[in-house]
């Protein structure tokens, strides 16, 4: 019955299980798998290069859009560091503000997971009610940021926008009903043996191997590694708040589902405490237009792990180099140890379960020459005429395009 | 540990009201801060352009039709709605709406300009 | 000779089953939105999809082999209408019917798991053939306990023509309630063969695209959808029979309607199944279906067995 030839499938870069475009070979032999080749950059889309021809205030909402679940961590790393570099002071009310809405997004982001991991073993059913409930905090992030993704609400210096005493009061009923919902779920993914059966055993990713492969972000915390920024490296408002890092012994699926489930428990404690302790003051400082030279390196604990983002200020309105890692990248590498000797109806799980935001991911490649054994790197000139001379080849022809946007002082 | 764990909560459903907005026999509320399209007051501008300066698409452009009397020209489709030149007008001379529904199926009509109108 | 054309053509043959098979699969739909919080298609949902798959060009992948591609969709509808006749419906009769037409009912149900396989494996493509082994595996899987729970009634009533099952069960009223747990064991394994969550496994559409049913489209995927609908009410039909035989000998206007309330009570458990398991991984499937399915469908095998030496000597 089983084909006895070895073949290999391709999953992405289009495919119903993923989310965004990647690339990933499974080798098969009849249901097992034997191997993964990776392959990203599908969703490559310039930001590092672009973010060097905006200015500052422009950067804040280019970087906000590197991703839309993970929109607020992106863009108050980035100002975390610009902060840095240019030594504000930023209000306390502010640090709170930012807080909470980080812990929102978290909430948000965790409950969008738990329906994709619904969807992803079959079970629509999770998915259509997680997402009911998610729609109670995008509703409340509405009505604080003015928009369901995207919140802008940073700016250099502090926030935009105030949270007042009503809308506090919106957010704790929103807390209570959300908390009931996720003390449901709860008791769904640890008691309904469907779920567990398709969850556990699957991805199985030791402490050892978390160390070696430097997973981050709920992937390391389910297999007993104690990571969390929040904690290790406490920014905005976590140094004066009162949480638990949560981890699990299981190292498989299932562990991350109890991890993020547990997590949005905790972050319902810390919205709770941020909003009780929430001091007065100015949302913002005002923040000079030019920055002055100075680097900065800043870490913040995104729903997906650790995200870090590095700054290089030279003294004008633009920045000279922006660089950032995303969480996703990280994990990655631990996906082809998860999957060896596992099933094909694994994979669409397993891959959910590092809860994979592509569109973070992808950033500067470094593109090697074919021929050499070591690979050099090439130089964005160098790249440049490669690339005239490729589509030479093919007969289409670019000198004298180039000649007249070279004249305008378009290109180099 | 047994299947069908969700069997309560999902009888129950068929005595609720579906989830469900009818859109668009039902439009939703935004809230009050939400940032949709945006409006532009030409009696209190002074072209200063400093929304011009922090746009991070360059979706607005000041024109100066007369002394001391500017028009401004949006680009919906290069917009993305953030807000960034209502805090930078020194003049709170634009201010964000709840409008949403801006599609369209000619490009050209995307282009909004709201023109200064004389005081009568 | 006009009395059976019109049976096989019109009513209940042909005309009607089609347009009860879109019903249900509307029914299906909706009841399995509703349970999820949501509002559900419009009734007319399945033959608007019907209808657009007609308009849609038929592409027939260069590497396959186009004849028994083609041939696929039109063999598995076929063998699933005709199963149909020989299920006597609100009457004792059916059109057909003789000495061990259990069995054959039960075969042409099989034959459209094996066109699946077939139009799945000459597909060539990659998700195409995993998909219809797929198809084949799970065979293995939920084909005994279904054939055995439903031989477990047709054993009480001593007989393998489904006309005699009727028979038997109409003269002494109440006795297909020893049956019960045989119609939990079929209505399980019913979801295997319809191909419904837990047992979706050949067409996951998030690990192969969507199975043996990749590369069809336009009219040839209009038919297979079809089967999957008519296998759905020519199932329920047999479970009806099988395990609900009450009702068979009234005015035949009130027998209709008791087996159109008996078809839509199965599909609204059906539905209700779906909604509440995820889906199960192949080996977990068979290791489900040999460990507690078999050995339950022995038990009331062998229950039958003691209560027909008691009593129906």
């Amino acid at each position: 019955m089983h084909n006895s030839k070895d073949f290999k499938i391709p999953i992405g870069p289009q495919h119903p299980a993923l989310k965004e475009p990647e690339g990933f070979s499974v080798a098969l032999k009849g249901e097992k798998i034997l191997g993964v080749d990776i392959r990203l950059g599908y969703n490559h889309r310039g930001i590092e290069k672009a973010a060097e021809e905006r200015t500052y205030i422009q950067d804040i909402y280019l970087i906000e859009r590197v991703c839309g679940i993970c929109s607020h961590s992106h863009s108050t790393c980035f100002i975390q560091a610009v902060e840095e570099i240019a030594g504000l002071a930023v209000p306390r009310r502010a640090l709170y503000i930012r807080t909470i809405i980080g812990e929102l997004e978290r909430i948000h982001s965790h409950l969008l997971w738990l329906g994709v991991a619904g969807h992803e073993i079959g079970f629509d059913t999770l998915l259509m009610y997680s997402w009911r409930d998610r729609e109670v905090v995008m509703d409340i992030l509405a009505s604080i940021t003015g928009n369901r993704v995207n919140y802008g609400m940073n700016t250099i210096g502090g926030v935009r926008r105030d949270i007042s005493p009503e809308q506090s009061q919106e957010i704790l009923i929103a807390l209570d009903i959300l908390e009931e919902r996720t003390k449901y779920y709860i008791e769904i993914a640890t008691q309904e043996s469907t779920i567990i059966k398709r969850l556990s055993g699957v991805g199985v990713l030791s402490r050892e191997d978390v160390l070696r492969l430097d997973a981050v972000g709920p992937t390391a915390r389910a297999s007993g590694v104690k990571r969390d920024v929040r904690a290790d490296d406490p920014y905005a408002a976590y140094g004066e708040l009162e949480f638990k890092v949560i981890t699990d012994e299981r190292c498989d699926v299932y562990g991350r589902t109890v991890v993020r489930v547990k997590e949005l428990m905790e972050s319902y404690k810390i919205i709770r405490q941020a909003l009780k302790n929430l001091p007065d003051g100015p949302i913002a400082i005002k923040a000079p237009r030019k920055i002055p030279a100075g680097e900065a390196l800043s870490r913040y604990e995104a729903p997906r792990g650790e995200d870090v983002h590095y700054v290089r200020a030279n003294g004008t309105e633009k920045p000279e180099r922006v660089k950032i890692r995303a969480p996703t990248l990280a994990n990655i590498q631990a996906v082809k140890h998860m999957l060896r000797d596992r099933y094909l109806a694994d994979m669409p799980i397993v891959i959910a379960a590092i809860d994979p935001c592509f569109s973070c991911t992808d950033r500067r490649i470094a593109l090697k020459e074919q021929e050499s054994a070591t690979g050099k790197i090439i130089s964005w000139p160098a790249l440049h005429a490669y690339s005239l001379e490729w589509y030479k080849k093919q007969g289409i022809d670019f000198t004298a395009l180039n000649k007249k946007l070279r004249a305008k002082g378009l290109t180099e | 540990m047994r299947p069908g764990k969700m069997l309560r909560e999902v009888l129950g459903s068929i005595f609720k009201k579906p989830a469900t907005n009818l859109y668009p026999a039902q439009k939703l509320d935004m809230p009050d801060r939400f940032r949709g399209k945006l409006k532009f007051y030409p009696e209190r501008c002074i072209g200063c352009k400093m929304c011009m300066r922090d746009c991070p698409t360059n979706a607005i452009t000041i024109n100066k039709v007369a002394d001391n009397k500017f028009e401004a020209v949006f680009d919906l489709s290069r917009c993305i709605y953030c807000a960034q030149c209502v805090d930078s007008c020194p003049k709170k001379a634009l201010e964000p709406t709840k409008e949403v529904e801006l599609a369209q199926l000619d490009k050209n009509k995307l282009r909004v300009v709201f023109s200064y109108k004389e005081n009568k | 000779m006009l009395g059976e054309l019109v049976y096989i053509f019109i009513f209940p043959g042909f005309v009607f089953l089609i347009n009860f098979a879109w019903i249900a699969e509307f029914i299906d739909r909706k009841i399995y939105a509703r349970l999820q919080n949501r509002v559900g298609p419009p009734w007319f949902q399945p033959v608007a999809d019907f209808i657009k798959l007609l308009s849609k060009e038929d592409i027939v992948p260069a590497a396959s082999n186009p004849k028994m591609f083609k041939i696929a969709p039109l063999f598995a509808l076929a063998s699933a209408i005709t199963a149909f006749f020989y299920i006597p419906l609100w009457k004792v009769d059916a059109l057909f019917s003789f000495n061990g037409d259990v069995i054959v009912v039960l075969y042409l149900l099989t034959l459209p798991t094996l066109a699946f396989f077939i139009g799945g494996w000459y597909s060539t493509s990659l998700y195409s053939r995993i998909g219809s082994v797929r198809s084949l595996m799970q065979l293995f899987a939920y084909e005994v306990p279904l054939f055995m729970g439903i031989l477990s009634s047709a054993l009480l009533a001593d007989t393998w023509s489904l006309r005699e099952i009727a028979v038997f069960y109409t003269r002494h009223p109440y006795v297909w309630m020893f049956n019960l747990l045989g119609f939990a064991i079929a209505l399980v394994s019913l979801l295997g063969k319809l191909e419904k969550v837990p047992f979706d496994i050949p067409e996951a559409e998030t690990e192969v695209v969507a199975g043996g049913f990749t590369e069809y489209s336009g009219r040839m995927l209009a038919f297979l959808r079809m089967t999957l609908d008519v296998e759905m009410i020519v199932g329920s039909a047999l479970l009806a029979l099988v395990f609900f035989p009450f009702g068979l000998n009234l005015h035949p206007v009130i027998g209709f309607l008791i087996f159109i309330i008996k078809i839509l009570f199965i599909i609204s458990l059906v539905s209700l199944l779906r909604t509440v398991v995820a889906r199960l991984r192949m080996d977990q499937m068979i290791n489900f279906c040999w460990k507690y399915l078999v050995p339950l469908a022995l038990l009331q095998l062998l229950f039958n067995l003691a209560m027909k030496g008691i009593f129906f000597r």
